[in-house]
């Protein structure tokens, strides 16, 4: 086989390995869409948020250290212990599920009845309080995040590669990061759980019936606002996942929430309403992009990977405008 | 017992569609055009003009496309930023390859070729509508910061990829580079922004502005009773934009002198606008100023507390102000989600039979 024949195979792996992570974030936003048709722009906050509240577990941080430091003129920094990463993603949990409850509580009650649109600002209003609530909480420096995940080249897959190139061509096999691997395969266990709980427990079929039919749900005695609470905590859950293999390929920065709006053409490729269409959306637009930068990127100066992403939704939609798996679009007056 | 209106003796079509149908209203409007035009510039001192007046009334020249757009045409853009950005460098292009050309014709053919633009991404519009949109806007905003940064041909093949604003003179005074003064920048702004805001209020309570807001209400509905969806579509588009570049165009030129596109015109600057319309008001001429001073006036305010008062370090009030920002945003949807234009409404209803409850 050819270098060049490699190379390609090269990248449109490593961009289903970056398509998958985009998956993981899309994951979170079709959960809380179908559930209660909110189109939550904060998916990518909370996925960096929860990203540095494992980092501060972790390290044992103070929080609010800063702030207390500023008022009161002391100078905490930490509290002098570190956590094993098995209890720091637990409490991380707990504090995504809190969270999830403050929300319904305090804007989601509020604004049912809205216009989506009205939601969508709201969720956007809702990303800006947390990235800046989770800078004073937590510092807004990069930290690096270490749960254990392994990282760095496949040397395995590398050595393996070298000998299909021809013989004295100039290859030294394929760079696979180890990280990627262990995001598929967090990725598929995780679209298989999401599954199989909504397939096969009470509370998994309570929320297809709500996303079915607000009204329908509430007449055999679903409580909506249960619902909403517990989709708000999965989203958390899922949000988490993303920011630990985030997190641990580029650091817990603010670059991580922006990952969100990378997150919005994948679904728009993939339908909003379809699990399947968030990953395969993932895929087609990792892979896309990749391939459009190794392949044309080079003659047009390059970074074409800020906005691929987005043309490339843009054309789909002019031509599909429920997406891959979407639901159909049916108006009337 | 502040607002007395005995009545509604209106004996004509014209007196019904007044902008300010109070007497009290009109010389209030007229006082506060006397007061910004000839007492303003007298006191006008360059902290004031670049930390306040500046950034509001370019601002709201921009949040007023926005609405044009997203309020009473009902197409949620999140694209502005890169609007205000193929403003400023077509103002730019145009300022250093004519450059005998008057300023203010710079500035609104900057708007014209923005207008052009907006025309091109509104195209979409046509076949996908609410959240498909706004992500359609959003590859607008990436993909025109992304040229503006990757094609020398327009930053003229500086070496620092800026783009700064050579000097322009109007009437002798000059309007744009680094020694122009204060109060002809303000003027300059002023008079623009008046100019718009006035044919704005009036084409959005003529025809064009009841087909925008038929569309923004029902497209389909409209599209029966004979709204053509293109041509409304489309011209709120290009409208909307055209005022955008002006924005955009004179945030470069007048405000700030020297631009580096991803830093001033990124996704950030988007939102800034859309909050601005949030805020003030969607599909209200009061709100987008309102909403502009409202946003140009809290972080100024918080600055001024809790670094200058408090004495914090500036990256906690930094977070602070996010905070305050968005925390604000999901108030007024709870609380007003029409904006402050709406509040403003309601105090007059109030006023008008104070102190009688009925």
């Amino acid at each position: 086989m050819s270098p060049d024949f490699l190379y390609t195979v090269e990248v449109i792996l490593n961009g289903l390995m970056a398509g998958v992570m985009y998956s993981l974030v899309a994951l979170g936003f079709v959960l809380i869409f179908k559930a209660s048709g909110i189109f939550n722009y904060a998916q990518g906050v909370m996925a960096l948020f929860a990203a540095m509240t494992l980092v501060g577990f972790q390290n044992g941080q103070v929080p609010f250290a800063h702030l207390i430091n500023a008022v009161f003129g002391t100078k905490i920094h930490g509290f002098g212990w570190t956590l094993p990463a098995f209890v720091a993603i637990i409490l991380t949990l707990l504090v995504m599920i809190l969270f999830a409850y403050l929300v319904e509580r305090f804007v989601l009650k509020h604004l049912v009845n809205q216009d989506p649109i009205i939601l969508f600002m709201a969720t956007i209003g809702l990303a800006y309080f947390m990235e800046g609530f989770g800078d004073l909480m937590w510092g807004s420096e990069i930290k690096v995040l270490d749960v254990g995940v392994p990282q760095g080249a496949s040397l395995w897959l590398e050595e393996k590669t070298l000998g299909w190139a021809a013989e004295g061509s100039n290859y030294y096999g394929m760079y696979i990061d180890k990280l990627d691997l262990v995001a598929t395969a967090v990725a598929i266990v995780l679209v298989v759980l999401l599954s199989l709980f909504s397939q096969y427990t009470k509370t998994g079929r309570a929320l297809r019936a709500v996303a079915d039919d607000h009204q329908a749900a509430l007449a055999v005695g679903i409580s909506l606002r249960k619902i909403w609470i517990i989709v708000w905590a999965i989203a958390g859950f899922v949000a988490m996942v993303a920011g630990i293999m985030w997190g641990a390929k580029s650091g817990v920065q603010f670059s991580l929430s922006l990952i969100a709006l990378k997150a919005l053409p994948v679904l728009i490729l993939g339908g909003f309403t379809s699990i399947p269409g968030a990953i395969i959306g993932g895929l087609i637009i990792g892979v896309g992009e990749k391939l459009f930068e190794y392949s044309i990127g080079p003659m047009i100066g390059g970074a074409t990977e800020n906005w691929f992403a987005y043309v490339l939704a843009l054309a789909f939609l002019v031509f599909r405008p429920q997406g891959l798996f979407g639901d159909k679009i049916i108006e009337r007056v | 017992m502040f607002y007395r209106q005995a009545g509604d003796f209106k004996k004509s079509y014209r007196e019904d569609i007044q902008t300010f149908p109070l007497k009290q209203d009109r010389w209030a409007y007229y006082a506060l055009m006397l007061f910004a035009f000839l007492v303003v510039p007298f006191f006008i001192n360059d902290y004031w003009a670049s930390a306040v007046l500046l950034p509001f009334l370019i601002l709201s020249i921009a949040a007023l496309g926005l609405n044009i757009l997203t309020g009473y045409c009902g197409q949620v853009s999140l694209g502005t930023g890169g609007f205000m950005a193929v403003g400023a460098y077509s103002c730019y292009k145009i300022m250093t390859a004519f450059p005998d050309l008057s300023i203010m014709i710079v500035v609104l053919l900057a708007g014209l070729v923005t207008a052009l633009v907006g025309l091109l991404f509104g195209i979409p519009s046509l076949r996908i509508k609410g959240f498909y949109l706004a992500v359609a806007t959003l590859a607008a905003q990436f993909f025109l910061v992304w040229l503006f940064n990757k094609v020398p041909w327009f930053y003229n093949n500086s070496a620092s990829g800026q783009i700064n604003a050579p000097a322009r003179n109007m009437f002798g005074f000059e309007v744009t580079g680094a020694n122009a003064d204060a109060p002809v920048r303000y003027l300059f702004c002023l008079s623009i922004v008046v100019v718009l805001a006035w044919a704005a209020r009036n084409l959005t309570r003529g025809r064009i502005g009841r087909s925008w807001m038929a569309i923004r209400d029902m497209d389909i509905a409209a599209e029966i009773i004979g709204v053509n969806p293109l041509k409304t579509k489309l011209s709120a588009f290009a409208v909307s934009s055209f005022y955008i570049g002006v924005s955009g165009a004179l945030f470069f030129s007048v405000y700030l002198g020297a631009v580096e596109v991803g830093e001033v015109f990124g996704i950030t600057q988007s939102f800034l606008i859309l909050f601005m319309i949030i805020i003030g008001g969607l599909g209200s001429i009061l709100g987008s100023f309102i909403g502009a001073a409202f946003l140009v006036l809290v972080p100024v305010f918080l600055k001024n507390v809790m670094v200058a008062g408090l004495g914090w370090p500036t990256d906690i009030a930094a977070h602070i102000e996010i905070i305050v920002i968005g925390g604000l945003i999901m108030f007024f949807l709870i609380v007003e989600p029409h904006g402050l234009a709406q509040l403003w409404r309601l105090v007059k209803e109030k006023l008008l039979l104070w102190p009688f409850p009925h």
